[in-house]
C-alpha cells in the first residue's frame, strides 16, 4: 500500500511538473513569436548545421530589429529555441517531437540535410505544424503528399540537370556521353534521377554509372574508367567529400574530360583546399551573391554577403542564405494570414509568391519552391592563383562566359 | 558486375599498382596492431582513429605553410607520448584483463576520439596537398600519384627501421620478450609495465605516420577511422602475430582485393567486400581449428 501511495505522488509530481512547462511556453509568448528548430551543432553535420543556425539568427536579429512581424495590428518579434540533434535523424523526430509536445512549439524551422527533415516531416505533419525548412532538397520530401511542409530551396533532382543541357547545348545540339559517380544517400541519389531524366530527355548516353561509398576517399578505380571510356560530361555527387577527392585526383591522374560538373562546392571551399587544381569544375549551387533578387530586408545578395561577413567572418555559403530566406518566407505568411492559428498560417504559406535576395520563392502542391532554378557556376583563377567562382549557366544571370572543353591537363 | 578491369591490361596493371601501395599503408598500421595484439594482448578498436588524429596533425602543419611530408617525422613524435598518456591513463587498468575488457575500453577510446576530433576540428573533410605531382608509365597508360609512391616508400622506410629497432636494441629485446612470455621477462628483470607503454607508445606512432601518409594521398574526417581498424585487424588475423613479411604481403594483397572488388563490384561495395572477407576469413580459420580439435582427440 505504502509503495503504491508512493507510487502515485511521483506520477502526480510528474503531471504537475509537465503541465506547468507547458504552460510556459507557448508558440507566441507577450511579444515574441517562439520558432523551434533541431539543428546538428554537433556530429558530422556540425559545420553546414553552424552555417544553418547562422542563417537563421541573422535573419531574427533582421526582421526584429527592422519593425518585427505585424499581426493584427500588434507587433512581434521573432525568437527561436534551438536543440542539438548530433547530425542523428532518431534524435532529430525525438526533439521535434519535445519541442512540440512540451515546449509547445507551434511553426517550425527546418534541420540541416535531407535525411534530417525526412525524419522531422512525419512528426510535424502529425501535429499539423507547419515547417518551412531550407536545407532538405530530396525529391522524396515532396511526392509525400505533407500539407505542413515548405521548402526554400529547389529540389534535389533540378541540381545537375542543367549541366547536361549545358553540355548538349556545347555540342551544337547534339547527345553527349554522361559518366556519372554518385554516393549512396538519399540526396546524391535524387541529383542522379535528375541527371537521368536529363540523359533521356537528349537523347544522350551514359557510360560510366559508379555508386560511392558514404567512407568514400578513393574513387581511383571510377576514373581509372573515365580515362578509358572518355565521356563527354562526368557528373560527381558525393557531399563535400566527393568533392574534394573527385578534384584532388583527377588533377593526380591527370584525367582529361571536356566538363566536369559537380555539388556541394561551396561549401568545400574548392577553389581555397585546392588552388588552380579545381579551376574550370561546374558546380551546382542554390544561391550565388552576385544574383540580383532583391528583399527590403537584406537589400541584395552582395548586400547580405558583406553583412554576413561583418557579422560571422566568412564568406556566407548557400546554405546560410537559404536559412535567411526562410524566415522572410514565416515573417510574410504570417503577416498575410493575419493570425497564429496552424492552418490560418499553413494555408498563407502555401500562397506565397515572394522575392527574397535568395530568390523568388512560390510553392508547388508538394511544398517544394519551383520559382528558383539552380545555378551552375565554374570556378575560374587568374593569372596570379586567386581563384573565384563565377556564375556561367543560366545565361540570365551569367557573370561570365563558360569555358569549354575544359583544356587537356598537358596543356595546362 | 563489371569485368573492365580484365579486358584492357593496362586497367589490370593499374588496379594492381594501386593496390600494392594502398596494401604497404595499410600494413604499416596493421603492423602497430599486431605488435601491441602480440606483446599485450590488446585489439585496439582506437587504431583507426589514431590514424585520423596524425592525419590531422600533418593537416594543421600543411594550414601553418609548412609541407606536410614534415608530418612523418613530427606526428609519430607527437602521437608517440598521446600513446604512452591513453596507456597509463587507461590501458594500464585493462591489459591484464581478458580480452572482451580491453575491446570495449578502446572502443570507448575510439568514440571519444572521434567526438572530440569533430569538436577541435570540425565536421569538415579536409586534406593537405604534397604537390607532388605524378608519375605517368607505359606511353601515360598508368598514372601513379607520387603522393602514392611517396607513402609507400615512407611505410617501408619505417618498418624496415622498426624491425632493425626490435632486434638490436635493449628496449626492442625486452618488447620481444616480453610478447614471448610475459612472467619470464618480468622475472629475469624486465620492467613490463615500461615495455607496455612504450609498445603503446610505438603503435600510436606508427598511427601517427600512416595518418599524415593519408592525409597527403586521400583525405580525412573524423568520422572515417573505423575502416582502417577494420583493414588492420583483418591483415593481422590473416597474417598472424609477430610475422612481419606476413603482414606486408597480407596488407598488399588485401589492397590488391580491394582494388579489383572496387572495379568488379563498383565502389560502393568497397568496404563491404573487405568485411565479407574478414567473414570468410573468420570462418575458415574456425573451420581449419576445429578439424585440428578432431585430430587430437
Amino acid at each position: 500500500m505504502r509503495l503504491n501511495k508512493i507510487i502515485l505522488s511521483f506520477v502526480s509530481a510528474l503531471v504537475i511538473l509537465f503541465s506547468t512547462s507547458v504552460a510556459s511556453f507557448a508558440k507566441v509568448v507577450g511579444d515574441k513569436i517562439i520558432l523551434g528548430a533541431a539543428i546538428s551543432l554537433t556530429g558530422k553535420y556540425s559545420s553546414n548545421g553552424v552555417h544553418t543556425q547562422n542563417g537563421y539568427n541573422m535573419a531574427v536579429d533582421r526582421i526584429n530589429s527592422m519593425g518585427g512581424v505585424k499581426v493584427g495590428g500588434k507587433t512581434y518579434k521573432f525568437d527561436i529555441i534551438y536543440y542539438d540533434d548530433e547530425s542523428n535523424p532518431k534524435r532529430a523526430a525525438q526533439l521535434a517531437e519535445r519541442l512540440i509536445s512540451q515546449d509547445g512549439v507551434e511553426f517550425m524551422l527546418g534541420p540541416y540535410s535531407s535525411g534530417l527533415t525526412k525524419a522531422i516531416a512525419p512528426v510535424t505533419e502529425k501535429y499539423g505544424v507547419p515547417m518551412v525548412e531550407a536545407n532538405g532538397a530530396s525529391r522524396s520530401l515532396f511526392t509525400k503528399g505533407y500539407k505542413y511542409l515548405f521548402a526554400v530551396l529547389a529540389p534535389a533532382n533540378l541540381y545537375l540537370d542543367v549541366a547536361i543541357d549545358l553540355a548538349v547545348e556545347k555540342n551544337n545540339g547534339k547527345p553527349v556521353t554522361v559518366a556519372m559517380a554518385f554516393e549512396q544517400d538519399a540526396f546524391s541519389q535524387d541529383v542522379r534521377l535528375g541527371v537521368l531524366d536529363a540523359i533521356k530527355r537528349t537523347g544522350s548516353k551514359k557510360v560510366i554509372d559508379d555508386k560511392l561509398p558514404k567512407e568514400l576517399n578513393d574513387m581511383a578505380a571510377t576514373l581509372v574508367k573515365v580515362k578509358q571510356m572518355k565521356p563527354d560530361v562526368l557528373v560527381v555527387s558525393g557531399h563535400t567529400k566527393g568533392a574534394l577527392t573527385a578534384i584532388r585526383q583527377i588533377a593526380e591522374m591527370k584525367v582529361d574530360v571536356p566538363m566536369l560538373a559537380m555539388t556541394h562546392c561551396d561549401a568545400a571551399k574548392l577553389s581555397k583546399q585546392h588552388g588552380k587544381n579545381s579551376q574550370y569544375a561546374l558546380c551546382a549551387s542554390q544561391w550565388h551573391k552576385t544574383l540580383t533578387y532583391k528583399d527590403n530586408f537584406f537589400k541584395d545578395g552582395m548586400t547580405y554577403a558583406a553583412d554576413f561577413e561583418k557579422e560571422f567572418g566568412y564568406d556566407p555559403p548557400y546554405q546560410s542564405a537559404e536559412s535567411s530566406a526562410a524566415l522572410l518566407v514565416f515573417k510574410d505568411a504570417f503577416e498575410r494570414a493575419n493570425s497564429f492559428d496552424q492552418k490560418k498560417v499553413r494555408d498563407a504559406l502555401a500562397a506565397t509568391n515572394m522575392q527574397t535576395f535568395y530568390g523568388n520563392i512560390k510553392f508547388a502542391p508538394g511544398g517544394q519552391n519551383v520559382d528558383k532554378p539552380m545555378v551552375l557556376f565554374q570556378v575560374m583563377c587568374d593569372a596570379s592563383g586567386k581563384c573565384e567562382n563565377k556564375v556561367v549557366a543560366p545565361t540570365k544571370w551569367a557573370s561570365a562566359k563558360l569555358i569549354h572543353p575544359v583544356p587537356k591537363w598537358s596543356e595546362r | 558486375m563489371d569485368f573492365m578491369v580484365f579486358q584492357y591490361p593496362m586497367i589490370t596493371v593499374q588496379a594492381c599498382l594501386d593496390g600494392i601501395l594502398l596494401g604497404i599503408l595499410f600494413a604499416l598500421i596493421a603492423y602497430g596492431m599486431a605488435l601491441q595484439w602480440g606483446v599485450m594482448n590488446i585489439i585496439n578498436i582506437a587504431q583507426g582513429d589514431l590514424v585520423i588524429l596524425g592525419g590531422y596533425i600533418a593537416y594543421f602543419m600543411y594550414l601553418y605553410g609548412i609541407h606536410p611530408a614534415w608530418g612523418v617525422i613530427v606526428a609519430p613524435v607527437i602521437m608517440y607520448f598521446l600513446g604512452v598518456l591513453i596507456y597509463k591513463l587507461v590501458i594500464n587498468k585493462v591489459v591484464d584483463r581478458d580480452l572482451f575488457i580491453s575491446i570495449l575500453a578502446t572502443f570507448g577510446i575510439s568514440i571519444l576520439f572521434m567526438q572530440l576530433m569533430n569538436f577541435a576540428f570540425g565536421a569538415d573533410v579536409v586534406l593537405a596537398n604534397s604537390d607532388y605531382g605524378t608519375t605517368m608509365l607505359f606511353n601515360n597508360n598508368v598514372v601513379l600519384p607520387n603522393s602514392k609512391l611517396f607513402s609507400a616508400f615512407i611505410s617501408i622506410l619505417f618498418a624496415i627501421c622498426l624491425v632493425i629497432y626490435m632486434k638490436k636494441s635493449k628496449l626492442g629485446r625486452a618488447i620481444r620478450a616480453t610478447a614471448q612470455n610475459a612472467r619470464a621477462a618480468k622475472i629475469l628483470g624486465v620492467d613490463t609495465e615500461k615495455v607496455y607503454a612504450a609498445t603503446f607508445g610505438i603503435n600510436a606512432a606508427l598511427c601517427g605516420v600512416a595518418g599524415a601518409l593519408i592525409s597527403i594521398t586521400f583525405t580525412i574526417h573524423p568520422y572515417m577511422g573505423l575502416p582502417y581498424t577494420i583493414r588492420s585487424f583483418m591483415i593481422v588475423i590473416v597474417a598472424g602475430l609477430g610475422n612481419l613479411p606476413g603482414v606486408a604481403m597480407s596488407g598488399m594483397g588485401l589492397g590488391v582485393f580491394e582494388e579489383f572488388a572496387d572495379y568488379i563490384l563498383g565502389t560502393e561495395f568497397r568496404i563491404g567486400s573487405v568485411f565479407l572477407l574478414l567473414v570468410l576469413i573468420l570462418v575458415y580459420r574456425r573451420f581449419k581449428l576445429s578439424r585440428k580439435r578432431e585430430y587430437l582427440k
